[in-house]
């Protein structure tokens, strides 16, 4: 799945706020790591600011500041106030009324449920300690699961 | 096994041991207290099944106050190491995680995960393993937060008619 870029832009800006919360960062500073324009990013941090996740600091050295809660806010609460994450509309026309189009529809809810199930059960906690492992990776064993069925 | 030393948890210090057959009132009285449904049966043998066979790869845990007074447990896991369903090398499973809900949030469930994770390594494995309902929000967002992932496993299911 992809996610606008503003939503990508929210959360990458959270993740730098919420891993320094005593720190100022500035729009530029951010920017410049993704980047993306300070303009572009300013009305994302605008939004943010709009529902208490960050608060901007005036003066010298001003800038954002984390405000939210980093163990109770999911990427689900940040990407929903910039783009809807809802179960596809059905599309006009007559083929959208077959049985083929329903069972498609069906089968992409299944997907959008699973991808709103994750985003709403990562915190920004969470994703500074997936960042941090990014950093340092460990060893991880495989993940794929083996061909043999239950036996 | 070997019984955990006192975790200390952010507001309360806790110690992780084994269950014991008394301790089955109070996980029944918390389960009926968190999922509004009493299953004294089922706990009963669940108690008898991992409380008291095959301990070396079953793992009934509580979570009670060091200075108990009386005080009854504030949580409990349940887990054991299952290994070839699914074609799956063994692996640890967790399917039961309960804290005393006035309790939350000050690091109870967080010593218990610890002090399973521990047995299962202690066990021999080195992967653990949950189930968790799409909506149970809670849950999935405790687990994740103590690093599990998806993983290779889709779970499907068909309504009998």
């Amino acid at each position: 799945m992809n996610l606008q870029i503003s939503s990508r832009l929210a959360i990458f800006a959270l993740l730098e706020l919420a891993a320094l919360p005593e720190q100022q960062v500035s729009v530029a500073e951010i920017g410049e790591k993704y980047g993306v324009s300070s303009h572009h990013l300013a009305k994302v941090m605008r939004a943010l600011s709009r529902v208490g996740l960050v608060r901007s600091v005036r003066g010298a050295g001003g800038g954002y500041q984390f405000s939210g809660n980093a163990r109770r806010t999911t990427l689900l609460d940040v990407i929903r106030l910039f783009e809807t994450m809802g179960p596809a509309n059905a599309r006009a026309g007559a083929a959208e009324r077959t049985p083929a189009a329903r069972a498609l529809r069906e089968l992409l809810g299944e997907i959008d449920d699973v991808a709103r199930a994750t985003l709403g059960s990562v915190t920004l906690a969470t994703m500074l300690k997936l960042v941090e492992r990014q950093r340092t990776p460990a060893r991880r064993p495989a993940a794929s699961a083996r061909e043999v069925p239950a036996g | 096994m070997n019984v955990s030393s006192p975790t200390t948890a952010d507001a309360e210090t806790v110690a992780v041991r084994r269950v014991r057959a008394g301790d089955i009132a109070d996980v029944i009285a918390l389960d009926e207290r968190v999922t509004g449904l009493a299953k004294p049966d089922y706990w009963r043998d669940v108690f008898d099944r991992y409380g008291e066979r095959r301990l070396n790869e079953r793992f009934f845990l509580v979570a009670e106050p060091v200075a108990a007074n009386g005080r009854s447990i504030v949580g409990f896991i349940i887990g054991e190491v299952r290994a070839w369903e699914f074609g799956s090398a063994p692996c640890g499973w967790v399917f039961a995680l309960s804290v005393e809900p006035r309790t939350r949030l000050h690091g109870i469930g967080r010593a218990l995960f610890d002090s399973i994770a521990a047995e299962f390594r202690r066990a021999g494995v080195g992967q653990m393993r949950t189930m968790v309902a799409r909506d149970n929000r809670l849950h999935l967002m405790f687990f994740r937060s103590e690093g599990m992932m998806a993983g290779p496993y889709i779970q499907l299911e068909k309504e009998l008619e």
